[in-house]
């Protein structure tokens, strides 16, 4: 089991450790409710650390880049970042990724932790471009700042102004140690991730300096359970449940992110042809004013009717409503539309509403 | 973790205390902990008989639902009111103030497959 370089840190918080992606990784510190309206309300930090990163370098960096992704890589400038999707030749999602432009021949890509490996032999087989590819996951230490008081907290920490817009990033030195400090996060608040290759000492270093500098702003440590209910809140897909091999990225509602007019890319032919036979299925959200909620796996129906399932469910620790993803067949997938799902034998209504949950 | 002596307890995380013939039910420290933030306990309060091993309720949490299983059969003598509007009594007092169901325990020989504390902590891994 493989530990972050912030594996001390959670233990001095008694955090609730569990496996994941082969991390042992800190679920909640003391509750998912209160770690969740920290990062709404003030400032919460997240070790994710697991977050793999792999870097491109050389002439044909874009063209590799704009070949195994679907988003438009061409726009990014360097200080500039990317959400997108790897697809497989039959549109399937390998995974979701973020993509940093760092130089005109450079890229940092950010993949998630569960697929690492198959990501990385997934670029390798796909290097008819001559780049070199190298998986640093293990080296990067990661830190997410979310929240509305999460750059007055990092501008305290670093001694300067971050003023970059959404989904920008700047590099800086701290300490002698280089950063890499974007505006992204999966919470839909005002947020800052700051990758670094730090041992245990720096980074727990830096992550007790984040905790004292940020106790008049309402820090608070958050884990995976908060991480989680805070980007559904949202609607933000995650890998492995409401997106996977299995998925294209329409379905998926990611249409925004996936430039069918770009020249050529894994999986653009299914894609084009799925969009031309018209979508079987769609992701929506649902929400249920019902004291039973909704959960990955439950069945989805329509006066009796199989009509889907749900992908991710949670209570919105902000609506205190139960909220999900499913997907449903395209007929009935209209907004207003009121489904049923399946909790042990016994329907219980919801209605399909729009993103995000939560209006900001 | 708490694990009173006092009580005894199913693989599925429930204790149950027993006094004379009546017991009372609830769900382990570890329970608690494992689901977190509950947020509305599922029995229904019209609820009069539970047999051993089947599931009488359910608690929802914001990361999952925790299903509840009867360590014993019996008929119900009270469900906890209190936990309608303080569902979270089960975190803060998992063996005192979140206690879920009485019942009159049918035959007291359901006992006897039940783990008392020690076996639970061995269960647990502790």
């Amino acid at each position: 089991m493989k530990k972050t370089p912030l594996y001390k840190a959670h233990e001095k918080l008694n955090a609730r450790l569990v496996e994941f992606a082969g991390y042992m990784m800190p679920v909640y510190y003391t509750s998912i409710t209160a770690e969740h309206k920290a990062v709404r309300n003030s400032v919460g930090l997240f070790d994710v650390s697991h977050m793999g990163e792999v870097f491109v370098k050389g002439e044909k960096a874009l063209d590799f880049v704009q070949q195994i992704t679907v988003n438009d890589a061409s726009t990014l400038f360097p200080g500039r970042v990317q959400y997108s999707a790897m697809c497989l030749e039959n549109g399937g999602i390998v995974d979701d990724l973020l993509v940093y432009r760092l130089a005109d021949d450079e890229f940092m890509l950010v993949i998630n932790a569960s697929n690492i490996d198959k990501d990385f032999t997934w670029m390798q087989k796909n290097n008819t471009f001559g780049v070199e590819l190298n998986n640093e996951s293990d080296e990067y230490a990661l830190i997410a700042v979310q929240g509305p008081n999460s750059r007055t907290l990092i501008e305290k920490v670093f001694g300067t102004e971050f003023p970059m817009e959404y989904y920008h990033f700047v590099k800086h030195s701290y300490n002698g140690m280089d950063f890499i400090i974007s505006r992204t996060g999966y919470t839909g608040e005002l947020g800052y991730e700051l990758y670094f290759k730090g041992d245990e000492a720096f980074s727990c270093g830096l992550w007790d300096k984040l905790f004292e500098l940020g106790a008049d702003l309402g820090v608070q440590a958050a884990g995976l359970g908060a991480r989680d209910s805070l980007r559904l809140e949202m609607g933000f897909c995650l890998y492995g449940n409401d997106i996977d091999e299995t998925t294209h990225p329409l379905e998926a509602g990611l249409g925004w992110i996936t430039k069918l007019k770009k020249p050529a890319f894994n999986g653009k032919e299914a894609i084009v042809s799925a969009k031309e036979a018209g979508l079987k299925r769609k992701l929506v959200p649902l929400v249920t004013e019902e004291k039973s909620f909704p959960r990955h796996g439950y069945e989805v129906e329509s006066d009796g009717k199989k009509i889907g399932y749900i992908t991710s469910g949670t209570v919105s620790p902000v609506l205190e409503k139960g909220i999900a993803l499913a997907y449903i067949e395209t007929e009935y997938a209209k907004e207003g539309a009121v489904v049923n799902f399946i909790v042990r034998g016994k329907g219980t209504p919801a209605s399909i509403t729009k993103l995000p949950f939560i209006k900001k | 973790m708490n694990i009173p002596a006092d009580l005894k307890y199913t693989h599925d995380h429930e204790w149950v205390r027993v006094e004379g013939s009546t017991g009372t039910i609830g769900v382990t420290d570890h329970a608690q902990k494992e689901l977190n933030d509950i947020v509305f306990v599922d029995i229904d309060s019209g609820l009069a008989e539970i047999t051993k091993g089947s599931q009488f309720g359910s608690l929802e949490a914001v990361k999952t639902v925790g299903e509840l299983f009867a360590p014993v059969s019996g008929k119900v003598i009270e469900v906890n009111a209190a936990l309608k509007d303080k569902p979270e009594l089960i975190n803060t007092d998992p063996y005192g103030e979140g206690w879920m169901i009485k019942v009159e325990i049918t035959d007291l020989s359901d006992l006897d497959s039940l783990m008392d504390s020690e076996a639970y902590a061995k269960h647990l891994g502790q």
